[in-house]
């Protein structure tokens, strides 16, 4: 019994937070919700160089939850679940090779991700149905509360070759969103915390104020007990789980998100301010790969079966 | 990472669960505020001390068995899955033991702890005070120094003293030096209850027992050899089991899984919709808690220290434990008034916020030394 990350596995989040922190992933972002998509695909190269994008068919669903919670702490653009998790679990063969060595892809799972995010990016677009995975061609755009998340109708095409892995897909893209939504709520209690220290009114730190420790702590607790529920489904992805670890994270980035705002008062509640990514990408995760009341009913009926 | 058990503490679970199975009593033991119960209670420890279960991470010669940190867990867990009886001598076993351990004589350890394996002697925690609970240093209680005798004379009053009412001995802090400052001059003392000017008066909580008590102290002899730790130096040797009381020792994941197994069986009796995200949120806190659990095992297990973590636990636990058992009188519906275990439960997890230092203290805590905000502007924390 052992559960703590290794020392080879705290190097690589490590690593990988270095490297994102060095990549003004911020402009990233915001230049990625304009269209333009150049320094986010740059960024993508250079993860997949340091291996993130074969780390679901090279590595095990730790490795997966760490990069993840990565690319969550820095707001990373992209249809990253979609290709280094989804799809990379999904396809077979060639495909499969192409997403681990750095293609962009995406697609669309209904009824729980029903639109594709960056088709517009992706070189490869599929949809995934009862009777597997099909090519699709992109069709209109919707608009997410995340301007960084760019969602499309997809027109499915032909049957497309598969592992026929599109539970273990599926459970290991929940799982995904889960870590990136640890990781973005890590980041917006971080920057909760580094502002309350310096904000000042009526003559002391808001931060000296107990009603804002208080709800501070709050979101260190409920991360606290968040990540031990995705390390546990990341040594044994069941569906239950991983379904645990989606509404853990899902709670506890929700709860950061309205306390990072609620701390910040009006500052936080403009568009320049950089908190605004966290806050518009944990609200649109917080639905994404499956609802809190879908992931609910099904940890339940795992529990005690068909419930009525 | 890994959450597999080793062979030997599978045989160890094993071992522990077929000796639970075989000896847990079929019907629940009568509430241990009552004297009836308390007495069956020591009855009971004296049968998990005779098999070497009633401290299983102790040495052998107290009646242990030298338990790694990993079989404690698993203990617990298998103690509260067989619906084994609440432990009457906690307050000895997690709370005083440490200390005694870590600050007691040897001739401490070998006069209290064998009696507290066995449950013949049961302790009392005397901390608080009328005027001092969460502001615990400014307690009151007086020890003098008597040369003379060897010892010293306390005075005072404690309250909120959680089994004073049937319990034998019990362990306190008393201002020895009444220059020093708050947190310094503090001395920890142990006693019996029955000692000449010591008078115990039971108070009735809210579920109707007298669950804790007063004490008041009126010239009560203590001898030097009953001093725990250096004198004036209690407050430091009092902290070392605070972190206990909040982090693992006294709330082990083992009951709060226990209890939402449980939960999930009064779901699937009597299934009702509106209350089924909660049933699911109740489960899934508990299972939080066990992972949690095994992260500060390891931390343990590697030298680290678990600190104001032991915060962040308690909130935890206080609150899932109520949250366990609001949902089941919610499952219950018209019959969540009535008497039974779940509302026996539910009264208790309502003094979880309260006691081991409020939620409110602990929050405190958590924000001031794991987030590092700006103290209170004064005021001392347990
Ligand atoms: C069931 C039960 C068993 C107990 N058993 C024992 C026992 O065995 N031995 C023992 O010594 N004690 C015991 N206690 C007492 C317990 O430790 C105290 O109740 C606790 O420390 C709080 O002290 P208080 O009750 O005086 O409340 P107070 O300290 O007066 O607090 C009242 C309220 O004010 C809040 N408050 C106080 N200070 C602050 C602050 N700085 N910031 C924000 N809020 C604050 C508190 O959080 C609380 O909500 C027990 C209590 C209960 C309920």
């Amino acid at each position: 019994m052992r559960f703590e990350l290794t020392t080879d596995q705290r190097d690589f989040a490590a690593s990988l937070d270095a490297l994102l922190a060095a990549s003004d992933t911020v402009a990233v972002a915001r230049a990625w919700a304009e269209g333009e998509h150049a320094p986010g695909l740059a960024l993508w190269a250079r993860l997949a160089e340091q291996g993130v994008t074969m780390l679901a068919t090279e590595a095990t669903p730790v490795e997966v939850c760490i990069a993840f919670e990565a690319l969550g702490r820095h707001a990373v653009p992209g249809p990253w679940v979609e290709s280094a998790a989804y799809l990379a679990t999904e396809l077979a063969g060639s495909a499969q090779e192409a997403i681990a060595s750095g293609t962009v892809a995406t697609v669309a799972v209904p009824p729980h991700t029903p639109y594709a995010l960056d088709a517009d990016v992706a070189e490869r677009v599929y949809a995934a149905g009862r009777d597997g995975v099909r090519t699709a061609t992109p069709g209109e755009p919707h608009v997410s509360v995340d301007r960084t998340r760019r969602l499309f109708s997809v027109a499915p095409g032909p049957v497309h070759d598969t592992a026929d892995r599109s539970q273990e897909a599926f459970d290991l893209a929940v799982l995904a969103t889960a870590a990136q939504l640890l990781g973005a709520g890590e980041r917006v209690l971080a920057d909760a915390v580094t502002y309350v220290k310096q904000r000042k009114q009526f003559g002391r730190e808001i931060g000296s104020y107990q009603a804002i420790k208080h709800r501070l702590a709050d979101v260190r607790i409920a991360l606290d007990f968040a990540r031990p529920l995705v390390h546990g489904a990341a040594l044994d992805p069941a569906p239950r789980a991983v379904s645990a670890a989606k509404v853990a994270c899902a709670d506890a980035a929700y709860l950061a998100s309205r306390t990072g705002l609620q701390v910040h008062g009006a500052i936080g509640y403009t568009q320049e301010f950089d908190l605004s990514i966290w806050i518009t990408k944990i609200r649109a995760l917080v639905t994404a790969w499956g609802t809190p009341a879908f992931h609910r009913a099904r940890i339940l009926d795992s529990l005690v079966g068909s419930h009525g | 990472m890994d959450l597999e058990l080793s062979e030997s503490e599978l045989a160890f679970q094993a071992e522990a669960r077929s000796w639970l199975a075989a000896n847990v009593p079929a019907q629940p033991l009568p509430s241990l505020d009552t004297p009836e119960g308390f007495a069956l209670h020591q009855e009971w420890e004296a049968r998990l001390a005779a098999d070497r279960w009633s401290v299983v991470s102790w040495p052998r010669e107290y009646h242990g068995r030298e338990a790694s940190l990993v079989e404690w867990v698993v203990f617990e867990e298998e103690y509260y899955r067989a619906g084994a009886p609440g432990r009457v001598s906690q307050n000895g076993i997690f709370l005083l033991a440490p200390i005694i351990f870590e600050h007691g004589t040897q001739e401490q350890q070998d006069r209290f702890l064998p009696t507290m394996a066995t449950g013949e002697r049961i302790w009392a925690q005397c901390w608080s005070e009328p005027e001092a609970g969460s502001d615990l240093a400014s307690l009151k209680s007086t020890a003098r120094r008597d040369d003379a005798r060897g010892g010293w004379v306390l005075d005072g009053q404690k309250i909120w003293c959680s089994r004073a009412a049937l319990a034998h001995w019990g362990f306190g802090l008393f201002r020895s030096d009444p220059e020093a400052q708050k947190h310094a001059g503090l001395t920890y003392f142990l006693f019996p209850l029955d000692a000449e000017g010591v008078t115990v008066r039971p108070i009735a909580q809210l579920d109707g027992e007298a669950g804790f008590a007063e004490v008041f102290f009126d010239d009560v002899f203590v001898p030097d050899a009953d001093v725990l730790g250096a004198p004036g130096d209690g407050w430091r040797v009092a902290m070392s089991t605070a972190g206990n009381e909040r982090g693992l020792s006294l709330r082990s994941p083992g009951r709060f899984t226990a209890a939402a197994d449980r939960l999930l069986s009064l779901y699937a009796e009597r299934p009702d919709p509106r209350v089924a995200d909660r049933v699911v949120d109740a489960w899934l806190r508990a299972e939080a808690y066990r992972l949690y659990t095994w992260g500060t095992v390891t931390k343990l297990k590697d030298g680290g220290d678990i600190g104001a973590a032991g915060s962040v636990n308690k909130v935890w636990w206080s609150e899932l434990d109520v949250a366990l058992h609001e949902t089941a009188l919610d499952l219950l519906g018209p019959d969540a008034e009535l008497e039974s275990r779940w509302l026996d439960g539910y009264t208790f997890a309502l003094s979880g916020p309260i006691y081991a230092g409020t939620n409110e203290i602990q929050r405190n805590i958590v924000a001031e030394r794991i987030l590092g905000l700006p103290r209170e502007p004064k005021g001392a924390q347990r």
